[in-house]
């Protein structure tokens, strides 16, 4: 009722804001007087007048007083009443202070605050999306439990709201009406789930906030989701972002496999292989099984990447943190050099980072080993800076790095900051201890502290040194006499204990001493700390069991003195040793082993560091911080042994993509597996080598079921019903592809040992004769091509025995295989010239973007300056290699050249070459280089290093780079070993003197609107119409050059556009379908010369059948 | 992940001045166990910035003699919290021109409006400076005159579109009569170098701060002549991240106004060359109530620029009770209490190096102190980019007009220290 005539109140408000003002400024002039006197009552009733005064001016003072009273502490809650009427203001300030005095109040005066809420409700729906959200906003932050339904529907009707700002708040008022009420957690579920499909970058973050708020455990609803959060990762606020990758984090531990290869000893796995035993043989496949990444994985890994760059700490710890737990090991280490450089921030930051470097350093000491010298000390540092910073010194020292160390720490221990000069002698004992090569040194140097002024020093030099000759039970009499003189000097008790210990554990090393040191302490023994009272006692005992003569009487005294000691654990020692020592007729059964029990050798303590069990706690958390759990930690668990379903994340957007990617599905085989047992493919559809549902490479006739059922549902999708006879060709040419490099890979593997390098060849093998067989994409040209990839496999297999170096070429091809899979995603980015420069997407298909699509997914980009003509990463990359040096004309170095696409890094102009060597001679080669080149004017070469020596078997790949001038003439120059030297030479294809560009369909016209007459050559291919889904031109243009497709509005043109290395002259290619089996290739480019031999290269290309 | 919970400023004495609370009311007491940790602790540097309690977690930052102590009850990346109460200060810093408690309590409402506007239920929501100041105007002398007399607000009645667009640093409908871009490259060296005079550590820390006052919504590319320098960069979320990737150019829609553009680091992989030497012997005499004490500081690899704004920082060992110094140039304090010995030394000209010499009274009795104190060294070179990074040029797109541009470069020392 009175929030009704409230509102009422307020629509007509004028007449009756006057009467009341009428009342109001009669009582206002004589307030002031009150001031003199004022009592905190009479102040309010002041401020009531205020608030009821039709002077705005007079409101907001009385507002701001109030907003005062509030940031104090002091309580303003009895102006409720006053206040709320105020709600309503049309003062936009007047408005926000009562905001913020109901946020603050409305718990405490809940039927008050009830007066609000309908102003709320209007606002609700207010035109201005600002208001709207700012009324949502309040209304889900005033905690009243009364007004749990109105606030439910409110966020159900803001999270369908047109504007995103309102979404993102609705979001958080997820969050709150949680808190307020749990029992609506599954509404909000369902309105989570809704929201997360959400494709703003204003929502992303909130929403995510909001699901791990309220249910951190419903992971499934984040595998629709999972592609768009990785990608939109980059452009979402900082704040968002290290939400999103903290669950984006606990998601992939759940989701892939772990990445981390453990050192399978499998050996023994080969007989159960052959076992009937289907069981077993499943579980021994799936250990065997080659490691690859899931494309879903790897995603995420590349699309955090750049925000090791990000300005804010949190999102640089964020990303660091999803690298250790979820990357390969072997891929970590970029984040080292993000986290120095946190350093540098404020002590807060530095705090924490360091702390988290330490748990690492632990762990993987090579990580921080370069930056060894940011983690010097300065004297300015805060005490805790410089203990952590101590902390990960110690954890990366190492045999090599030690005496560099131990000159820094003695500059540490002279530091006037005692508490660090103790920590830093600790650090040299863990120093010692660790790295048997310096224990003597620094033995020896510990014991030159003894004599240090300082009393904390020496101190702890003591509890150091006993540790250190614990360690070490050789002869070191001279440090324990010289220690036992120490004992007339030294007061701290830690240390007075210690030397007493050591005392007595080699008392008859030390016969002569022992007894006069007892003899002092039964002197001092009443005015001795506890600590020092125990060990006492425990000398006495020893040094009577040894030397009972000289020191019977003596220990007697001493136990006198300990059985009337105040402290009863002084007592229960005395009792305890009297009675084992001491013979008597009731002395036990165990008197007999007093001396076994009391000089027992003990083990050595091992010094660890403190942050050894933190690991445990996933990093840059608050637990990790505290190392202990804090409320409302999640767990990050495990890497399944078998991947879920990783189909899961597909949407159908993708599905539409996926028949472009052969070769990751290739890739995703198990040969092994695949091809003994079909029975098996039960199994396999939880693998993730079942990855895809077109895979329908397999003969079971279930999995073929999948694979066309995703097919036909890509198909039904898909806008280019034309593309299909090329596609299916393409699947029929994989499939047998794909059996071939099963038998192979079967055929060959009988050695465990190298089932990994194997497959990883297979499998690049396989993605080759897939991208080969594209290329010539026809069902007639099956056999030719299955031979083809045959002939190449037995190339590859000669490689197979190759090292390191080949087998991590190897994985990188493989990887950008994978690629692909995900093209999707990745091209929602090529369009808008965010081009991931890690990723080489590989063969893939621009034009299949509906140019609405595009034009929706510009809309999240940043960079629209579309006029700029910017390079794009190349969007195939061919794995042709060209023979540079024939092994026999080598004398057994074999060398091969192929064009990675690239940009170069040597130069801007220069091409990029890669050349791999193989030594295929029984012997060692040694100092490979590059001599004598003979170029043309004007072109450069930028060599490789020269390779010191190459074992046999062994190939290396090295990269130059080479600018060409635009032109086709050739490199020459000598490639030289130790004792020879060959004339090899370069020749490139006119196709990869050529980046790639992107760029808008309008732009493309432009420009070639600009380069016509002389600068257009063009030709009329006739080839058979199976040439012409937009696929196999694509692939057969991109294959021949280095070009970047533009996306194309119609269906019979296609367009692809780059610029020249050397000169940047842009090469604008179109191809354009005509009737009758006819196409019209138009080349437009300044550089004349290369359009015409591009043109001629192409065309043959095109028309061929 | 409830994040923030409650905000208190605390002042150096210990008292509460401000308190906001996001969610429901946590009382003052929950800061008895900061206090308590505070007093653990020797100075306020060492206070630890996470701090347990049974109930609640405080998360605290040191700024400007103020503690900013944040109450958090669930698990939350600390850096999160840290980074926020820093970006927190920064805004007050922008707004007040100072963070300090007499401004924050003279402008205790705009904080609450600010800090109401920074964070909804504990959770970051405007935090760029650009939107906060659509929403809410920084107070100035004139607006407060006339906010008097008209009764007009600081807070913005046109509502901020910046944040609904993808921009969203950079406020909508800038208009400037004078359309100006400037950059400062600063550059500073910390160090470590040794007794011997020979560098035990040395790294570049750069900085571009930028000032642009341009009007309408320009497209900026600032490309330098040798970016490969650039060891380690981190970049303000304007910087279209590709493009420095492929082409090493910075490209971005500039926020209106100060702001940092990137900070990057030279390692000391690339030798790191150093300004200044110093000839330094300290000594203290056994048994004995006084010690020597002469310092000459020098020029080296300046790179032929005058080196200015010298100053030597020593924070003398705790038994030194007086120092009776004579300095050939500029002028010294000491502080007997804290045991700081500051020496403003101005410009260094190569003709006369200047020096400090002079006696240290020391405690009688005391031991003689076991190490030398470091030195801290401050300089300043202008026009000079120690790394040798160098602008080479800046173009607009998306505007007309023709921007006035400039770079100035700095160098300066940072963490730089000589052991003695």
């Amino acid at each position: 009722m009175s929030s009704n005539s409230f509102a009422y109140n307020e629509q007509s408000g004028g007449g009756e804001a006057t009467e009341l003002g009428q009342e109001a400024t009669s009582t206002i002039s004589p307030s002031g007087a009150f001031g003199l006197f004022s009592s905190d009552l009479k102040k309010n009733e002041d401020l009531k007048q205020m608030l009821e005064s039709n002077k705005d001016s007079a409101k907001l003072d009385a507002m701001k007083r109030i907003v005062g009273m509030i940031a104090k502490g002091k309580n303003a809650s009895e102006l409720f009443p006053a206040v709320v009427k105020n709600v309503a203001s049309k003062n936009i300030e007047i408005k926000k202070l009562v905001y913020v005095y109901l946020v603050r109040y409305a718990e405490e005066q809940q039927d008050l605050a009830l007066l609000s809420i309908s102003t709320f409700q209007r606002a609700l729906k207010d035109p201005n999306q600002l208001i709207r959200a700012s009324a949502l906003r309040v209304l889900s932050s005033i905690r009243v439990p009364i007004i749990v339904p109105i606030m439910m529907l409110a966020i159900k009707e803001a999270a369908a709201d047109l504007s995103p700002y309102v979404r993102k708040n609705a979001a958080h008022a997820i969050q709150k009406l949680y808190s307020l009420d749990p029992e609506q957690k599954e509404m909000l579920i369902e309105v989570i789930e809704k929201l997360l499909k959400d494709k703003s970058i204003l929502v992303a973050g909130s929403v995510v906030m909001a699901f791990e708020e309220v249910c951190p455990d419903r992971i499934d609803l984040i595998h629709k989701n999972y592609r768009k959060l990785c990608n939109l990762l980059v452009d979402v606020e900082e704040w968002g972002q290290v939400v999103i990758i903290h669950m984006l984090t606990r998601y992939a531990r759940t989701q892939f496999v772990s990445p981390w290869r453990e050192d399978d000893g499998l050996e023994d796995n080969e007989k159960s292989f052959y076992d009937s035993d289907d069981e077993q043989k499943e579980k021994t496949d799936k250990r065997k099984k080659p490691y690859t990444m899931d494309p879903d994985h790897r995603l995420l890994i590349r699309n955090t990447k750049p925000l090791l760059q990000s300005r804010n700490a949190a999102v640089v710890m964020a990303v660091a943190q999803l690298y250790w737990h979820i990357s390969p090991k072997s891929e970590a280490g970029i984040i080292s050099k993000s986290l120095v450089r946190l350093l540098r921030s404020n002590r807060e930051v530095q705090y924490i980072v360091l702390q988290n470097i330490a748990t690492m350093s632990i762990q993987r000491k090579g990580m921080f080993e370069p930056y060894l010298k940011s983690f010097y000390v300065r004297s300015t540092d805060p005490t805790m800076i410089k203990t952590l910073k101590l902390e990960i010194l110690t954890n990366l020292a190492n045999e090599a790095n030690i005496s560099t160390l131990l000159r820094e720490f003695q500059t540490y221990v002279k530091s006037q900051d005692k508490q660090f000069a103790a920590a830093t002698i600790q650090t040299i004992g863990r120093c010692a201890a660790n790295i048997s090569e310096v224990t003597d040194t620094c033995l020896s140097g510990l014991v030159c502290l003894l004599s240090n002024r300082d009393e904390i020093v020496v101190a702890e030099s003591v509890v150091v040194i006993k540790k250190l000759l614990q360690m070490q039970p050789a002869q070191h009499g001279e440090i324990i006499k010289h220690m036992a003189k120490l004992l007339d000097s030294i007061t701290v008790p830690v240390a007075r204990a210690s030397i007493l210990w050591l005392i007595g554990e080699n008392c008859e090393r030390v016969p002569k001493i022992a007894p006069d040191v007892l003899r002092k302490m039964a002197k001092s023994f009443t005015s001795e700390d506890d600590l020092v009272k125990l060990q006492i006692l425990n000398l006495g005992a020893k040094l009577y069991l040894t030397n009972s003569k000289q020191t019977k009487l003596l220990t007697q005294y001493i136990l006198n003195l300990g059985k009337y000691d105040q402290n009863y654990d002084i007592r229960d020692r005395t009792r305890f040793i009297r009675q084992l020592i001491v013979p008597n007729e009731k002395s036990g059964a165990l008197s007999k082993y007093a001396k076994k029990i009391f000089l027992a050798q003990k083990p050595a303590p091992l010094l660890e560091s403190p942050f050894k069990d933190r690991d445990h706690f996933q990093l840059g958390t608050l637990s990790h911080t505290l190392n202990a759990k804090a409320a409302g930690y999640l767990e990050l668990s495990n890497w399944p042994e078998v991947a879920p379903d990783p189909s899961v994340r597909n949407v159908e957007v993708i599905d539409l993509a996926k028949e472009w990617t052969p070769a990751g599905k290739a890739k995703n085989e198990n040969p092994t597996k695949k091809f003994y047992s079909e029975s098996e493919e039960e199994e396999d559809s939880s693998d993730s080598s079942s990855d895809s549902g077109s895979e329908s490479g397999s003969e079971s006739g279930e999995e073929d079921e999948e694979g066309d059922s995703s097919e036909d549902s890509s198909e039904d999708s898909s806008s280019e019903p034309e593309s299909e006879s090329g596609r299916q060709s393409d699947t029929e040419n994989r499939r047998v592809a794909k059996r071939n490099s099963k038998t192979k890979g079967k055929g060959d593997s009988k050695d465990e040992k190298k089932e990994n390098e194997k497959s990883k060849t297979s499998d690049s093998s396989n993605a080759e004769s897939s991208s080969v067989e594209e290329s010539s994409s026809d069902s007639e040209s099956e056999s030719e091509s299955e031979s083809e990839s045959e002939s190449r496999k037995v190339t590859k297999e000669k490689e197979k025995k190759t090292k390191q170096d080949r087998n991590r070429l190897a994985t990188d091809v493989s990887l950008l295989d994978l690629d692909d899979c995900e093209y999707w995603d990745a091209s929602v980015l090529v369009p808008c010239l965010v081009v991931n420069p890690v990723s080489t997407p590989v063969a893939l298909p621009t034009p299949a973007l509906s140019p609405s699509l595009i034009a929706d997914l510009e809309g999240l980009n940043l960079s629209t300056s579309s006029s700029v003509i910017s390079v794009s990463t190349p969007v195939f990359v061919p794995m042709k290699t060209h023979v540079l040096l024939h092994r026999m004309s080598g004398k057994g170095l074999a060398a091969h050249y192929s064009f990675p696409r690239q940009p170069c890094i040597f130069g801007d102009k220069m091409v990029s070459v890669q050349i791999t060597l193989n030594n295929t001679t029984d012997k060692k080669i040694e100092n490979i280089h590059i001599r004598e080149k003979k170029l043309p004017i004007g072109m450069q070469m930028h060599v490789f290093n020269p390779i010191e020596s190459l074992e046999p078997e062994g190939s290396i790949t090295v990269s130059m780079g080479i600018d060409f001038c635009d032109s086709t003439q050739t490199a020459s120059f000598q490639l030289c070993t130790k004792d020879d030297c060959f004339s090899v030479n370069i020749q490139p294809p006119v196709g990869e003197l050529l980046l790639p560009v992107a760029m808008s369909e309008k732009d493309f016209k432009k420009e070639q609107g600009m380069l016509t007459g002389m600068n257009e050559t063009s030709a009329t291919i006739i080839a058979a119409p199976q040439n012409f889904p937009p696929s196999v031109i694509l692939q057969k243009v991109i294959n021949v050059a280095n070009a970047g497709v533009v996306p194309s509005g119609q269906d019979n043109i296609h367009r692809f556009a780059a610029k020249t290395v050397h000169s940047g002259s842009l090469m604008l290619v179109t191809v354009e379908l005509k009737e009758g089996s006819t196409a019209q290739l138009i080349i437009n480019t300044e550089k004349t010369v290369i359009g015409s031999v591009l043109l001629r290269e192409l065309k043959p290309v095109l028309s061929q059948g | 992940m409830k994040m923030i919970h409650s905000l208190f400023l605390i002042n150096c004495s210990g008292d509460i001045f401000l308190e906001k609370h996001w969610k429901s009311v946590v009382s003052q007491s929950v800061c008895d166990y900061f206090f308590e940790a505070q007093e653990k602790a020797a100075d306020v540097e060492n206070v630890p910035p996470v701090i347990s309690t049974p109930h609640h977690y405080l998360i605290s930052i040191y700024r400007d003699k103020l503690f900013f102590v944040s109450v958090i009850q669930t698990e939350v990346p600390p850096l999160f919290v840290i980074e926020f109460l820093h970006r927190v200060a920064d805004t007050f810093q922008d707004y007040f021109g100072e963070c300090s408690e007499a401004a924050i309590k003279d402008n205790v409402v705009i904080v609450y409006e600010l800090l109401e506007e920074m964070l909804d239920n504990g959770f970051p929501l405007a935090t760029e400076s650009n939107i906060l100041k659509e929403l809410i105007k920084p107070p100035t002398i004139l607006r407060s005159v006339v906010n008097s007399i008209t009764g007009s607000s600081n807070v913005g009645d046109t509502l901020p579109t910046g944040q609904l667009s993808n921009i969203p640093w950079r406020r909508a409908g800038v208009k400037y009569t004078n359309n100006e871009a400037y950059f400062d490259v600063v550059e500073e060296i910390d160090a470590i170098i040794d007794k011997s005079g020979s560098t035990v550590f040395a790294e570049i820390q750069g900085v571009i701060d930028a000032c642009i006052k341009l009007s309408g919504m320009p497209d900026l590319s600032l490309s330098f002549m040798n970016p490969r320098l650039l060891d380690d960069v981190s970049f303000h979320p304007c910087i279209r991240f590709k493009r420095w990737e492929s082409e090493r150019v910075l490209s971005f829609i500039p926020p209106d106004g100060n702001f940092r553009l990137i900070s990057y680091r030279v390692s000391s992989q690339n030798l790191v060359a150093i300004p200044v030497y110093v000839k330094h012997s300290i000594s203290f005499k056994e048994n004995s109530s006084c010690g020597r004490f002469d310092v000459t500081i020098g020029p080296k690899q300046n790179m032929g620029k005058t080196i200015e704004g010298v100053t030597v920082t020593v924070h003398m060992p705790k038994v030194v009770l007086n120092m009776n110094l004579t300095p050939t140039q500029g002028s010294y304090t000491f502080d007997p209490v804290t045991k700081v010995l500051t020496w403003d030394v101005g410009k260094i000209t190569p003709q006369k190096l200047p020096s400090l010499k002079g006696l240290v009274n020391l405690q009688s009795g005391a031991p003689k102190p076991e190490e030398n104190p470091s030195l801290n060294i401050q300089f300043k070179i202008q026009q000079l980019a120690i790394s040798g990074l160098k602008v080479n040029r800046l173009d607009m797109y998306g505007e007309k007009y023709k921007p006035f541009k400039g770079v100035k470069y700095v160098t300066k020392a940072g963490k730089f220290q000589v052991r003695t």
